[in-house]
């Protein structure tokens, strides 16, 4: 579907690409850009549906109804046995602490 | 024929009763892996070789010494007289999109590459406890993010067992293949829109993906979280029920797992299926493919021999005593991968903004200044293309400018989807189906690097399945014979929620009565003699 009007612009790409927090490779780009138009000229399809104003929208297929819900769990502290093994995962640690570069901020006057 | 060929069921059985141990099974599993397999997934793989190309390449962790350890203390259980559980001494293979406490948990990509899980997800557990034999991690699209197994960041990929210059499917396709080689007898994957189904379909095993909520997701790496379902790889409706047993249930780990009982799932197999109601629907009986150059979509019938596989089934069903209903409206079925184009990625890339460099994962090289910098060099390193496609789709169409056009449309369009199962299945209603029955894929297991890399068309390799994630029901894939190429057919069964007994009571009655089938006596190419 090369052909077809590609909905979303380099502008608009590159806007996106920022917003998702990516760097990509110019041939990343590319290659990204027409497929991100086939997948959206895809998606048209929907557009010729009609769909009465009372179709509610469905977050799941399956429905939950008191017998199938859960119960809500107890609002109990369930301390975690090994935080060491959670905080470790990540790959810059000291002392507990996991460490990272200068957090973009503004120092209030 | 060796023990690694042998069922589920059939070790279960050889294990309690002493006539194999759980170390003789599992060795025999490791020499058909080492026969067969090849060398498993790795970030730098290197070009691939001519012996790489005729292997199956299922793995991406074997955990042998894990797995040998496992195996003695089942056989130490079994000696002194003790019930190892329901999968005592059966060896399984994990897709590596769950986590396992203390074993690489890579989700197939970089950016999880070097990320040893701290807890194990909850089926994985439950296996475990039930007295499974965990080999360890298969292969899979990046992400679940495929239909071939190609995007994994782990190469060389896995192939098809049947033909090894066929793709397995996916993307539980390292699952598929392994159960298809020999390797193990049961796989646990995960099938957001035909993800267990497709790959079953194309390696000639049987895959099932449970109604939303019958499986816990607690472990699970998550994709779209309103259409994940973790379910069982096998050879047969048997095997698949025994592990679907040990799987399913609640979870208070899991805010969206059923709070509904789990039936004895083998108990139901042997029943009658005299009077079940099983449907057709010709929206199942024809394919949509978008044109490439017009941009216009297309609809043909499935392959011929893909339509005949299926009415062989009716004619085994309707022998059997069941009642076949004709005609029965399915209209929506043509826009479920649209309505998943938008859903699924609006949920995955909801799930991908916690890969970021910081927490865990890979994590970018070199001197750096701010945290915004740290993010989009990790998560431009760490991602691969199928990861970075679906997170700009889905920030684009839950923009809040054209969310109602597309996001809210598409959740609408679900609701319709769901509909056509809920009349196609109600109780009072014209049709009352115990089950529809139609082809899982439109075609069968396609040729390595042909569709790779259009994801449009990538995603129409799903079509058939998908309907089944949006509404939430279970469906069940087996094999129904060979194409004229000798590449496995899949037959698909779908039911109302909850009804993961009569699919695999279907499923056994139509393997018990076609046992002796021609098509049976093939067996996959990798372990043809000679």
């Amino acid at each position: 579907m090369a052909n077809l009007k590609q909905e979303i612009s380099r502008e608009t790409f590159d806007h996106l690409v920022e917003l998702a927090a990516l760097e990509l490779s110019e041939d990343e780009s590319d290659y990204l850009l027409i497929e991100l138009n086939n997948q959206i000229s895809a998606i048209h399809e929907l557009e010729a549906i009609e769909i009465a104003k009372d179709v509610p929208p469905a977050s799941h297929g399956v429905s939950y109804t008191p017998e199938s819900s859960p119960p809500l769990r107890k609002d109990d502290w369930d301390a975690c046995e090994d935080a060491e093994s959670i905080i470790n995962q990540s790959p810059f640690v000291d002392d507990g602490f996991i460490v990272v570069p200068d957090i973009p901020h503004t120092t209030l006057k | 024929m060796q023990l690694c060929d042998f069922s589920a069921v059939e070790i279960r059985d050889h294990i309690f009763s002493k006539q194999a141990s759980a170390v003789e099974v599992l060795e025999s599993c490791l020499r058909r892996i080492k026969q067969v397999d090849g060398r498993p997934g790795k970030l730098e793989s290197g070009p691939e070789t001519k012996e790489d190309a005729e292997r199956v390449h299922a793995f991406i962790t074997l955990t042998e010494d894990a797995a040998r350890v496992q195996a003695e203390m089942i056989d130490k259980m079994i000696a002194d007289g003790e019930d190892p559980g329901p999968l005592a001494g059966i060896p399984a293979t994990i897709k590596d999109i769950f986590c396992v406490k203390g074993t690489p948990s890579t989700a197939g990509s970089r950016i999880l590459a070097n990320f040893i899980s701290p807890y194990t997800a909850t089926p994985v557990a439950r296996m475990r406890s039930a007295g499974a034999v965990l080999l360890g991690k298969v292969n899979l699209d990046e992400f679940t993010y495929g239909s071939s197994t190609e995007s994994s960041a782990f190469q060389p990929p896995t192939r098809n067992p049947w033909d090894t210059s066929r793709v397995p499917g996916g993307s539980s396709g390292g699952s598929a293949a392994s159960v298809a080689a020999g390797e193990a007898p049961l796989s646990l994957g995960t099938d957001t829109a035909g993800s267990i189904r497709q790959p079953a379909a194309f390696c000639g095993v049987v895959g099932l993906k449970p109604t939303y909520g019958r499986v816990s997701r607690y472990g699970l790496i998550a994709f779209g979280s309103s259409l994940d379902c973790p379910g069982p790889l096998a050879r047969n409706a048997k095997d698949t029920a025994l592990m679907l047993h040990t799987i399913a249930g609640p979870d208070p780990r899991d805010a969206t797992s059923a709070n509904l009982p789990v039936s004895d799932y083998l108990e139901l197999l042997e029943k009658e299926i005299k009077g079940k109601r099983i449907g057709l629907s010709p929206d199942y009986f024809q394919i949509t493919f978008p044109n490439l150059e017009t941009g216009e979509y297309l609809q043909q019938p499935v392959p011929t021999e893909i339509r005949d596989a299926v009415l062989k089934a009716v004619d085994v069903y309707r022998a059997l005593g069941a009642e076949i209903i004709e005609d029965v409206p399915m209209p929506n079925t043509r826009y479920g991968i649209p309505v998943y184009f938008v859903i699924s990625r609006v949920e995955a890339a909801s799930n991908l903004h916690r890969f970021d460099g910081v927490k865990y994962g890979h994590r970018t090289n070199g001197e750096i200044n701010d945290l915004k910098t740290l993010y989009r060099k990790s998560r431009g390193e760490g991602f691969g293309l199928q990861p970075k496609l679906r997170i700009l789709m889905g920030m684009y169409v839950s923009a809040a400018q054209y969310s109602e056009q597309y996001y809210q449309r598409a959740l609408q369009v679900r609701t319709l989807i769901r509909g056509d199962f809920e009349q196609a299945f109600d109780l009072n209603g014209k049709y009352k189906l115990d089950a529809l029955l139609t082809p899982t894929t439109p075609t069968t297991a396609f040729p390595m690097k042909d569709v790779y890399g259009d994801s449009v068309l990538m995603q129409y390799a799903d079509q058939l399945a998908v309907p089944a994630n949006h509404a939430g029901i279970p469906g069940i894939s087996f094999p129904g014979g060979l194409d004229m190429d000798g590449l496995p057919i899949g037959v698909q069964l779908l039911g109302p929620d909850f009804t993961e007994g009569v699919l695999l009571q279907l499923t056994h009655a139509y393997e018990q009565a076609t046992i002796d089938a021609e098509w049976r006596i093939l067996r996959p190419a990798v372990l043809r003699e000679g």
